[in-house]
């Protein structure tokens, strides 16, 4: 018991992630954290999407099961789970019963190196991009398997439009990849890293983050794989494999209950895995905004209340929000709820004042944050966009972004040349 | 079979539809049903696609999933019994069904709505052609994967409904107009309402042309698309805006003006290559084009009676009559015989969604699965005037 007490608190000292101290216990502690974390954004993600969507479209959203809608998503999650579960006559029993599988398995396994801080990863593996890219990609399986399995000609559709998309962007975006790889090799011994911390530290070091390095160059990279990470994980406006429209549901029309929120689950998690690959590869991961420029322990300071007030900032939202509820005692359950929810965010955002906690929570803060940013773009470009379509989808991944991306590539590589040598 | 499909020199030619003798897989070519049951095609249509992978190579429509046999109730209903039912056809432009049908009976009658009437069945049926545009828009931008403009277009035709609601009680199927006039006087503050709604809507208009008009997408997803000539489109007795969008200048409230249009100051939008972003764009300018004339309407309201001398029982001379009038979706003809009874011997409906259907197959050859949806949707049908 000793032996196991002292293997749990030696970790604590270290400045490496659980996997790369060999910390086993740690490790399994990190996995089950993220998983939780993982699923609680999905949940608040169907629920924002939904709200955001639908104020940017004039109607209010979700507003009956509970306070402003928010047990909604846990109403859809039951709804699901009850659900009967069909599987088609005609369909390959095994084949259809393992691709919701397969994708949801890719989609979660790639958060193990996602670095949400300097120690904050399950583990950091040398080759963490790579890593990254390719378990992200074997979703494609997942959803080429559930289209052939389901036997039905709009699934079969539906699934070779999402190979077809998912393959061809990817060679985009792993080109606009490479020339942040090529970035993190400005250092004094020359070497690059593929390690997802290795890039960030790389970016902390030369004191920019990558979207802003050799302007415009990093940031038309970014922009390549910013369109490509929307490709990948086939939201609008490049939704083909499930328009809605045309093919009804896509890869998964024959798909109902738990199965169809595996898929559901994993294109969620999906998107907020490639948009950490995004954040950790030109947004500079964990570092908090303005390092250079606003640097001092002041500032530092500052910034470290920024999760606190988040917190309190979304609490003073939620008292509003009760203050604001009809006084109608029909809603008198729901005022209590909203308000119980505003006090315990507000417990949170306290905690997170306190000191011990503030300095270990920010790194997941900012890295959250971004990540939420572009959740929100995503949001965003559903709300916008029209769809497009399939043979000018590929017009744009193979003529457009390709050359672009080979291009910056390049140019990348020789503005690289040319500041070493004027070092 | 197969020479047949790709020819293009036989794209009027009917179409062999049978099941293909090999499976798909081998024969390279994909038969699928699209509807009734599909969420892009507006209702109760069933299209049988032709693919070769997401090529079409030809299409069938299989239409009377909502036959209601609205023309054999006509015969056994009399003249005024029958008025309501014209709304059910094209629910989403009920007022202009009403209209074509009133103007028909009293045109077999012999009798003219007095001035004050055909003004206020001239603003109501612009409101309409407005409401029913907006209900096309929300959904052609739905279909091509734009789900936003549905809600602002539906909020506003909510303003025409609610007038729609203060005139006659109804929304949808109003039931506005009677032969020889109109029933109800406007009500108290119809011109102040209708002003009202003039200057509301005009800067959503711009709102909706801002969502869509030069966003790339849109311009992609719709240029070159569904392409249709005039000739062709006259051939197959298409009209409406799509006709119009194909360079052919012509609109019945020109050509033929009917109740008091002759009087209006308006233009007739046309387009020139016959694709799906020119019926977008000539649709956009008639919004803006009703506008002037209800506008030019309101202005010019006269005083005087509401309805002509009709007899209480409609009895019309022996004879035939056809009458159109350019309803939203375009020419919309009753063709009415009469024996002399009370009731029409034979009642024939001339509906624009029914003629136009035909088109589809002509514009969708050679065009991709998600272009048949934007054709579908730029055609502007409604199934319950195609099966009446």
């Amino acid at each position: 018991m000793q032996a196991f007490i002292h293997y749990v608190q030696s970790y604590l000292t270290s400045d490496k992630t659980p996997g790369a101290a060999g910390n086993m216990f740690w490790a399994f502690v990190y996995i089950l954290l993220i998983f939780t974390g993982l699923s609680i954004a999905v949940i608040a993600m169907n629920w924002l999407e939904r709200k955001i969507l639908a104020h940017m479209q004039v109607r209010l959203g979700p507003m009956r099961v509970g306070p402003h809608g928010l047990l909604q998503p846990i109403a859809d999650a039951i709804k699901l789970l009850l659900k009967e579960d069909i599987m088609p006559a005609e369909a390959d029993g095994l084949v259809f019963w393992m691709a919701p599988l397969i994708v949801v398995l890719a989609a979660f396994t790639v958060f193990i190196v996602v670095p949400f801080g300097p120690t904050h990863a399950v583990t950091d593996m040398n080759i963490g991009v790579l890593f990254m890219l390719g378990v992200s990609s074997l979703s494609v399986l997942g959803v080429v398997m559930a289209g052939w399995a389901s036997n039905s000609h709009y699934p079969l559709i539906g699934a070779l439009r999402s190979s077809a998309q998912m393959v061809s962007y990817e060679v985009a975006m792993g080109l606009a990849v490479v020339s942040v790889i090529l970035m993190t090799s400005l250092n004094a011994t020359g070497t690059g890293t593929l390690s997802m911390i290795g890039i960030v530290q790389a970016q902390q070091s030369q004191g920019i983050w990558f979207i802003f390095k050799f302007f415009p160059l990093g940031l038309i990279a970014f922009f390549i794989f910013a369109v490509a990470m929307v490709a990948e994980t086939n939201r609008a406006p490049f939704d083909l494999p499930e328009a809605e429209s045309e093919l009804t549901a896509g890869f998964h029309t024959e798909y109902s209950g738990f199965r169809w929120s595996l898929f559901f689950l994993a294109e969620y998690s999906a998107m907020i895995a490639v948009s950490s690959i995004a954040v950790t590869l030109w947004l500079g991961g964990w570092l908090r905004p303005f390092s250079s420029l606003l640097s001092g322990s002041t500032w530092d300071l500052v910034f470290s209340l920024f999760p606190g007030i988040t917190f309190l900032f979304l609490a003073a939202m939620c008292f509003y929000s009760t203050a604001r509820m009809p006084k109608h005692p029909y809603f008198r359950i729901q005022t209590i709820g909203l308000a119980g929810f505003g006090i315990v965010l507000g417990l949170i955002g306290l905690v997170l004042f306190v000191t011990p906690v503030r300095d270990r929570v920010q790194d997941i803060y900012w890295f959250s944050l971004k990540v939420a940013g572009f959740m929100y773009l995503y949001i965003w470009y559903r709300g916008t966009f029209p769809r497009y379509r399939f043979d000018q989808l590929m017009k744009v991944g193979w003529k457009v972004l390709l050359p672009m991306s080979l291009g910056v590539l390049i140019l990348t590589a020789g503005a690289g040349m040319w500041f070493s040598v004027g070092k | 079979m197969h020479q047949n499909m790709t020819d293009q020199n036989t794209s009027l030619s009917p179409l062999d539809l049978e099941t293909p003798e090999k499976p798909f897989l081998d024969a390279n070519e994909l038969v699928i049903n699209m509807g009734p049951q599909h969420p892009a095609t507006h209702g109760v249509l069933r299209v049988i696609l032709r693919l070769d992978g997401e090529r079409v190579m030809g299409l069938e429509c299989v239409i009377g999933y909502l036959h209601r046999g609205v023309e054999k109730i006509g015969e056994h209903r009399t003249y005024t019994m029958f008025n309501p039912y014209v709304d059910r056809m094209d629910y989403v432009a009920a007022v202009s069904n009403g209209l074509g049908y009133c103007e028909t009976v009293e045109k077999l009658l012999g009798v003219e709505a007095p001035p004050r009437a055909q003004y206020i069945r001239v603003i109501l049926t612009e409101l309409n052609r407005m409401a029913s545009h907006q209900l096309w828009l929300g959904t052609h931008a739905l279909d091509i994967g734009a789900i936003t403009p549905l809600f602002y277009t539906f909020r506003d035709r909510e303003e025409i409904l609610k007038i729609f609601e203060k005139y006659c009680g109804a929304r949808l199927t109003t039931h506005a107009f009677r032969i020889g006039g109109l029933q109800y006087e406007a009500y108290d503050g119809f011109e102040k309402d209708v002003k009202k709604f003039v200057s509301f809507v005009a800067p959503k208009i711009d709102e909706y042309e801002e969502l869509l008009t030069t966003n790339r997408i849109w311009l992609e997803r719709t240029k070159g698309v569904g392409i249709i000539s005039g000739k062709d489109c006259i051939a197959l007795g298409v009209t409406g805006p799509v006709l119009r969008a194909s360079g052919v200048k012509w609109d019945l409230r020109k050509a033929q003006p009917y109740a008091n249009y002759k009087n209006f100051d308006f233009d007739i939008p046309i387009g020139q290559n016959g694709d799906t972003y020119d019926r977008y764009i000539v649709r956009m300018a008639e919004f803006r084009q009703s506008l002037r004339i209800i506008q030019q309407a309101v202005d010019g309201m006269p005083e005087g009676p509401i309805m002509a001398k009709v007899p209480k029982v409609i009895k019309p001379p022996v004879g035939e009559v056809y009458h159109s009038i350019e309803a939203p979706k375009g020419e919309l003809g009753y063709f009415i015989v009469s024996d002399g009874s009370t009731q029409p011997y034979r009642m024939r409906v001339r509906p624009p969604s029914f003629v136009n259907l035909q088109a589809l197959d002509v514009m969708c050859r050679g065009a991709m699965v998600a272009d048949v949806v934007a054709v579908i949707g730029t055609l502007d049908i409604v199934l319950g005037e195609v099966d009446r």
